[in-house]
């Protein structure tokens, strides 16, 4: 069964796809998930695969070419097969049916086609009911706006107080369950005292494999908070910023960046690494800033997932640093390395620059003492990271000179207060000078 | 106590029940000279005699309408269908006349008879020859049904069944004639109609079994311990009247529930137990109440194909880990 090839969407906020390179030409044979041509989106260049097996029949538009998404740019078919019907529709496209027919907003599968044939398997839409808008996975695909909830655990929710609401359900369909709210109840203690418990949080058996966006829970706003963000959004833009300056003595921080890249030299840790780290497990320690506004609801993320800003020719882009909450010092060292490295070729995928929990942005690599950085939005804060140099301070009445760092946090006052960024920005800045905490 | 099989506690029990009332007497196809198809009523005819313990012609209509009126003028009939399939062909004078005789009569006639006999599966006697037709007689007003699952619950039961003043339908299992278990010896030890039996205590899912699914739902409940699921296992005993006090009760401590069964699920005993759950523990379930019952076909002659028609532990352990959501 011939098919039309369309142009997919591949990034969030892609709108047309300029077809950089065929990687197959008219003829050649195609089988399902080999890749067909390489597509320039407004974000990054990337391969699109075939979704089905065949011989590349028809290449419709040409390399530089550009088609708006869901039109289509190739059939693929049978060797002998009759694709003069397919010809004709694909002459005169309705592209608004066609963008219907490709993959959803969210989904980052590099490829689409509009199907055809009724037997294929449908696992790309299934990923895709997964992954909600903003490109985060849920734990459950909710059932619409009904709250799922077996009778003994809403009897018990009751009971207890707890709001339905703030609960993810483990059970079919996302219904809420007995085990869920026994959870709840016998987590609520731990909730109460945040403080500085756990910094390094305990690694489990073997290393964290994270890939996937952070889990998070939404809570509806309260009177207050709606308040709060309706006074502030007519402040400045449409999200409310305030700045937190503080100045940090990064002496110990650079000794022990020094001390683990005299270890093994192939660590290649940066200061940069060790401020990704200590804003991580700052960022578990104070939850209520690794949030961000939605319309009715804060939602607060399990992890961190920490988004750095790269400057590259293009623009500026910002890869994620999944869950760094998670993971070693080393492991963010490579990883920001390779993101950053990709980054600057334009080989990022969507989700590897979209979703971040907090985002850090560092100009002190020009030189540059302090500065205030703009949130990416829907994070609830962004720290900007200038210069690390040596200054004069006063230390126990004298004058020394100490390696100072002067950093900005931008909060959005919808979810994070002053004194709440001020608490956190103090962890930080205790963390940061005494990197030891990272192991208590 | 002693070990006996499920065959010689019923033994027990209609000889005790003879001995005790002489109005009691036995009557079926091949129960006297031969001693029973299944041997149930061996030595009854040379205890009792011919008066007492009566060989019938293969007319299982004509013998049960003869009982039925034997027990309208007083006496107290022990009728033995060779297995309950042939009770097929006597159901119009059990439904038609036993179940309804005392309403009819206005309290008149009490109808003191027990309908006793195998049902369920046997051993590759097919579809005609292994069916479970609690759900039948269990649907009228006025009959009793009784379904044992070890030898002692199958003496006590029996005996009060004979004593019951009210039409009772007992089945026993064909597979299990030759369980053992301790049996009280005791002439006086009965059981109470209408209670059911905590057979093993468990607090996170209940396992509803009666019958052949008895032991089958102890195996399982070993495995889930083993597994970290501890379950409760019930037995009605008595289908009617349902002791369903004792199983809400059940439902409301583990809030999860599975209903074993062998007969076909559409319109099963399980399916109202299941009913019942919903509109008395409803708030105390965490996930829908599951129901294992025997393949929605005729039984199967092939020996693999009757084996995948009758609920077996995996099936029980799956369905709990179901319910549980694991």
């Amino acid at each position: 069964m011939a098919t039309q090839v369309v142009m997919p969407k591949l990034s969030p906020t892609m709108e047309e796809g300029q077809l950089s390179r065929w990687l197959k030409k008219e003829g050649d044979k195609v089988s399902m998930g080999e890749p067909l041509a390489e597509i320039d989106t407004d974000k990054a260049t990337m391969e699109m695969q075939a979704l089905s097996n065949g011989v590349l029949r028809k290449i419709l538009i040409n390399e530089g070419e550009s088609a708006p998404l869901g039109q289509p740019i190739a059939i693929i078919g049978e060797a002998d097969e009759d694709i003069s019907q397919l010809l004709k529709s694909a002459q005169a496209p309705k592209p608004e049916k066609a963008a219907a027919a490709s993959l959803p907003e969210s989904d980052a599968a590099p490829a689409a086609e509009s199907r055809r044939s009724k037997d294929e398997p449908e696992t790309t839409k299934a990923a895709a009911s997964a992954i909600s808008e903003d490109g985060r996975k849920r734990k459950e695909a909710p059932a619409g706006d009904r709250v799922l909830v077996s009778p003994i655990a809403a009897r018990m929710a009751a009971d207890s107080g707890i709001s339905l609401s703030t609960l993810q359900g483990s059970g079919p369909s996302g219904r809420i369950v007995k085990r869920d709210v026994e959870e709840a109840i016998s987590g609520k203690g731990k909730q109460a005292v945040p403080r500085l418990r756990v910094v390094a949080p305990l690694r489990t058996a073997g290393k964290p494999v994270v890939f996937a966006p952070s889990a998070y829970r939404d809570e509806p706003l309260s009177e207050m908070r709606r308040t709060i963000a309706r006074r502030l959004i007519t402040s400045l833009g449409p999200i409310p910023h305030f700045f937190l300056t503080t100045e940090i003595d990064m002496e110990r921080a650079a000794d022990l960046r020094r001390s683990l890249n005299e270890i093994d030299p192939e660590l290649k840790v940066s200061i940069n690494d060790v401020i990704i780290k200590v804003a991580a497990a700052t960022l578990i320690q104070h939850p209520q800033v690794n949030a961000s506004f939605q319309d009715k609801t804060v939602r607060y993320y399990e992890h961190a997932d920490i988004a750095v800003a790269v400057a590259t020719e293009s623009g500026l882009i910002t890869p994620v640093i999944r869950s760094a909450d998670l993971k070693s010092l080393s492991e963010i060292a490579i990883e920001t390395r390779e993101l950053v490295t990709r980054a600057r070729a334009r080989k990022l995928k969507p989700e590897e620059y979209t979703a971040g929990t907090f985002s850090i942005s560092n100009l002190g690599m020009f030189g540059i003492d302090e500065f205030t950085a703009v949130i990416n939005p829907p994070e609830g804060a962004i720290l900007a990271v200038g210069a690390m140099t040596p200054k004069p301070v006063v230390r126990d009445n004298q004058i020394v000179i100490r390696q100072t760092m002067r950093v900005t946090m931008s909060c959005d006052h919808r979810v994070v207060d002053g004194a709440i960024g001020a608490e956190f920005l103090q962890t930080f800045k205790k963390i940061l000078e005494n990197p030891l905490y990272l192991f208590v | 106590m002693a070990q006996l099989t499920m065959r010689d506690a019923l033994n027990q029990a209609l000889s005790e029940e003879l001995a005790r009332d002489e109005n009691v007497f036995l009557m079926g196809e091949e129960v006297a000279e031969y001693q029973g198809a299944y041997k149930v009523t061996r030595g009854l005819l040379e205890r009792f005699g011919a008066k007492r313990v009566i060989d019938t012609p293969i007319t299982e209509l004509g013998f049960a309408g003869l009982g039925i009126g034997a027990a309208m003028a007083g006496l107290r009939p022990i009728v033995e269908f060779m297995t309950f399939n042939f009770s097929i062909l006597a159901t119009d004078q059990i439904i038609n006349s036993a179940a309804k005789m005392l309403y009819m009569s206005g309290g008149q006639f009490k109808i003191p008879i027990v309908f006793r006999g195998p049902g369920g599966s046997a051993y590759q006697v097919s579809s005609q020859h292994s069916q479970a037709l609690e759900s039948w007689f269990a649907y009228f007003p006025g009959l009793k049904v009784v379904m044992p699952s070890t030898p002692a619950d199958a003496k006590g039961l029996l005996k009060s069944s004979i004593r019951d003043d009210d039409p009772v339908i007992f089945i026993e299992q064909e597979r299990m004639y030759g369980m053992k278990g301790e049996v009280p010896e005791d002439a006086d030890f009965t059981i109470p109609l209408g209670v059911a039996d905590i057979k093993r205590e468990g607090s996170e899912a209940t396992i509803i079994a009666r019958s052949l699914m008895v032991p089958i739902a102890l195996q399982a409940a070993d495995e889930l311990e083993k597994q970290g699921i501890s379950c409760e296992v019930i037995d009605p005993r008595t289908i009617r009247p349902l002791d369903i006090d004792t199983i809400v009760e059940s439902v409301k401590k583990t809030n999860r529930v599975v209903i074993a069964e062998e007969s076909h699920p559409f319109c099963s005993v399980g399916a109202e137990i299941a009913a019942q759950i919903a509109e008395r523990a409803f708030d105390y379930l965490d996930a829908p109440a599951r129901r294992v019952s025997g393949a929605d076909v005729p039984m199967p002659y092939a020996k693999n194909l009757e084996k995948l028609a009758i609920p077996g532990v995996e099936q029980l352990v799956a369905a709990v880990r179901e319910v549980s959501y694991l």
